[in-house]
């Protein structure tokens, strides 16, 4: 190796720490760029993106919750039936003309308790992979959401009650016209997503939850108890589904029995294209929110150009794929074996 | 030396049963200060479940722990941690995913408090983390690589540097050396002697005579879950030592 070879090597091992970090955020401006030039005149428009962000808004909940689980090496299946569960319970209890604070929280506490009811199974009944405990429970809540309701729609809520999901912040005040308005559900994920980086990032609970993606018997001997965590991220995951049924309210002012059906799913391709491993320990907030962003655009520039759904499902299959590739080849450069 | 310097753990008549299993029978074990006791013996004779008790992983069936003289009972690794009892184990349980110094302080990272708030303290963990390496001469790049990136005796130094981060009176190790280069062992064998120096109990628990020999000053063999025989290193021979791992006396 001459010495020119070895200097461009350097340099390509300096980038590759930037490249995992940011590499994802690469694709999703390239993406970006494309359906500009392919949709000049409709993709940047204030309309269609504050559309995009309002469509991925309870599903950026969701891949954030499963996020987190996906980083202790778990797996969570059940964040759309928690999340419809928690809609259908809004819906009874907004049908049963309780006050709209009450009708606001109730579905933050049913997603807690069920991923709370996740958390106690995988850890105390000691299932051997959360992907069984989480199997069992998106049958169960499903079927439980549809029993409550009898299976039917409950629709109409009032103002406050969508506020979250249909909520629009007024900017004529900084001189943009009327359909110019920010839509809360941005300002929400923006919150929430903050609140979760430096949760994940900043705090101890955060950094062990990594350390457990890592290697849990380090973290047990470290004096971790593990149980404990694995229970609040999979509790925090039921909020999160949790504040996606309140968004989701908002969204479609009813409560339905097919709500969040295969959503799961969704979540997790999004939090793998957005670079989260699958071993464990691995992924950052940004990535996730990525991830959310490229499968939202995906979706919104095909509809835009009018290709098949169909070929939008083989589209986002053939990106997890490569995603994951990518992901492989990284853990090939990166580590010693 | 050992008889007269301070002693910091005992063990007596530790038994353990795994349902019908008996992993451990009437095991006792001492170490002093700035000791290193040796504990060998072949697959299966209770070294690891006799370790996992004294740092509180498993509790014993029958038997107690006495550290500088007073009893314990141990119901977690946090309590052992809290004594100044620490733990390196073989497969060395630290996470590969985090930074060096992460990983020395993971469990008990310092924090400071913003409002009511309390957010981990990087600059602190990258100052105590890089002070404790230079203390025990360990030779990395940063106090921020992962430890993914490390070679099995760094990686075997940083569990080591992790046991004794926050005042450890007795380290154990499990099998320090098993997974070294040969060149490496050296130098993780040095860093052994160096906590003997500054008062540290050491409990090496290893296959290889050379570790035993190069740094132990006494030896126990376990055979079949019991204390089968002990020594001052200086009154034994390798053969010997060799003997009581097979159950030979």
């Amino acid at each position: 190796m001459d010495d020119k070879e070895k200097k461009q090597d350097s340099l390509y091992v300096k980038l590759i720490p930037y490249f995992e970090k940011y590499g994802i955020l690469l694709l999703l401006v390239i993406m970006i760029l494309v359906m500009h030039i392919l949709q000049p005149d409709v993709f940047l428009s204030w309309r269609n993106v504050t559309n995009v962000f309002k469509q991925i808004s309870w599903q950026s909940m969701l891949a954030l919750g499963v996020f987190m689980v996906i980083v202790t090496a778990g797996i969570d299946l059940s964040v759309g039936s928690i999340m419809m569960l928690s809609l259908m319970i809004l819906a009874i209890v907004a049908k049963a003309g309780a006050p709209w604070f009450i009708v606001v929280l109730v579905p933050l506490f049913a997603g807690f308790l069920c991923g709370l009811i996740n958390g106690l199974g995988i850890t105390l009944l000691r299932m051997p992979h959360p992907f069984i405990m989480t199997l069992g429970t998106l049958y169960i809540f499903r079927g439980t959401g549809n029993l409550i309701s009898g299976g039917t729609p409950i629709s109409g809520f009032t103002d406050e009650v969508r506020y979250l999901g249909h909520g629009r912040i007024d900017l004529t005040w900084l001189g943009l016209e009327k359909s110019q308005y920010l839509p809360v559900s941005l300002v929400l994920i923006a919150v929430v997503y903050f609140v979760f980086w430096v949760f994940l990032n900043h705090s101890r609970t955060g950094k062990w939850i990594y350390a457990i993606g890592g290697n849990p018997s380090a973290a047990r001997a470290s004096g971790i108890n593990v149980n404990k965590i694995l229970i609040i991220v999979y509790s925090l995951c039921g909020f999160l589904s949790g504040i996606g049924a309140l968004i989701l309210a908002g969204r479609t002012d009813s409560g339905y029995p097919n709500a969040g059906l295969q959503s799961e799913l969704d979540a997790i391709a999004a939090c793998i294209i957005g670079g989260a491993s699958f071993f464990g320990g691995r992924g950052t907030v940004l990535g996730v929110f990525a991830g959310v962003m490229i499968m939202g655009i995906l979706r919104n520039g095909l509809n835009l150009m009018d290709v098949s759904s169909f070929w939008q499902q083989v589209l986002i299959g053939s990106i997890i794929v490569l995603a994951v590739y990518v992901d492989v080849l990284r853990r090939d450069f990166g580590t010693r074996k | 030396m050992t008889s007269t310097n301070k002693l910091l753990l005992e063990a007596k008549g530790i038994t353990k049963y795994f349902g019908t299993i008996t992993a451990l029978e009437n095991v006792n074990l001492k170490v002093h200060e700035g000791e290193c006791l040796g504990v060998v013996g072949d697959n299966g004779a209770g070294k690891s479940t006799l370790m996992k008790v004294l740092s509180g992983l498993y509790k014993p069936s029958a038997g107690a722990l006495f550290f500088e003289g007073k009893e314990h009972v141990l119901d977690s690794p946090k309590d052992s941690q809290n004594l100044g009892l620490e733990m390196v184990y073989q497969d060395l349980a630290l996470a590969g995913n985090l930074p060096i110094g992460e990983n020395i302080f993971l469990g008990r990272e310092p924090t400071k408090n913003i409002g009511f708030l309390k957010f981990l303290d990087f600059k602190k963990i990258q100052e105590m983390t890089s002070a404790h390496l230079e203390k025990l001469k360990i030779n990395v790049k940063s106090a921020d690589q992962k430890v993914e990136e490390l070679s099995g005796g760094q990686r075997q130094a940083v569990a080591i540097a992790r046991s004794t981060a926050f005042n450890a009176k007795v380290v154990i190790m499990d099998e320090p050396t098993a997974a070294l280069a040969i060149k490496e062992v050296g130098k993780v064998l040095d860093l052994i002697n160096k906590l003997k120096s500054t008062g540290v109990g050491v409990i090496v628990i290893s296959h290889r005579m050379d570790d035993i020999f190069t740094v132990c000053d006494r030896v126990m063999a376990l055979f079949q879950g019991t204390n089968f025989a002990e020594s001052q290193l200086d009154k034994t021979s390798r053969d010997e030592v060799i003997g009581w791992i097979m159950g030979k006396k």
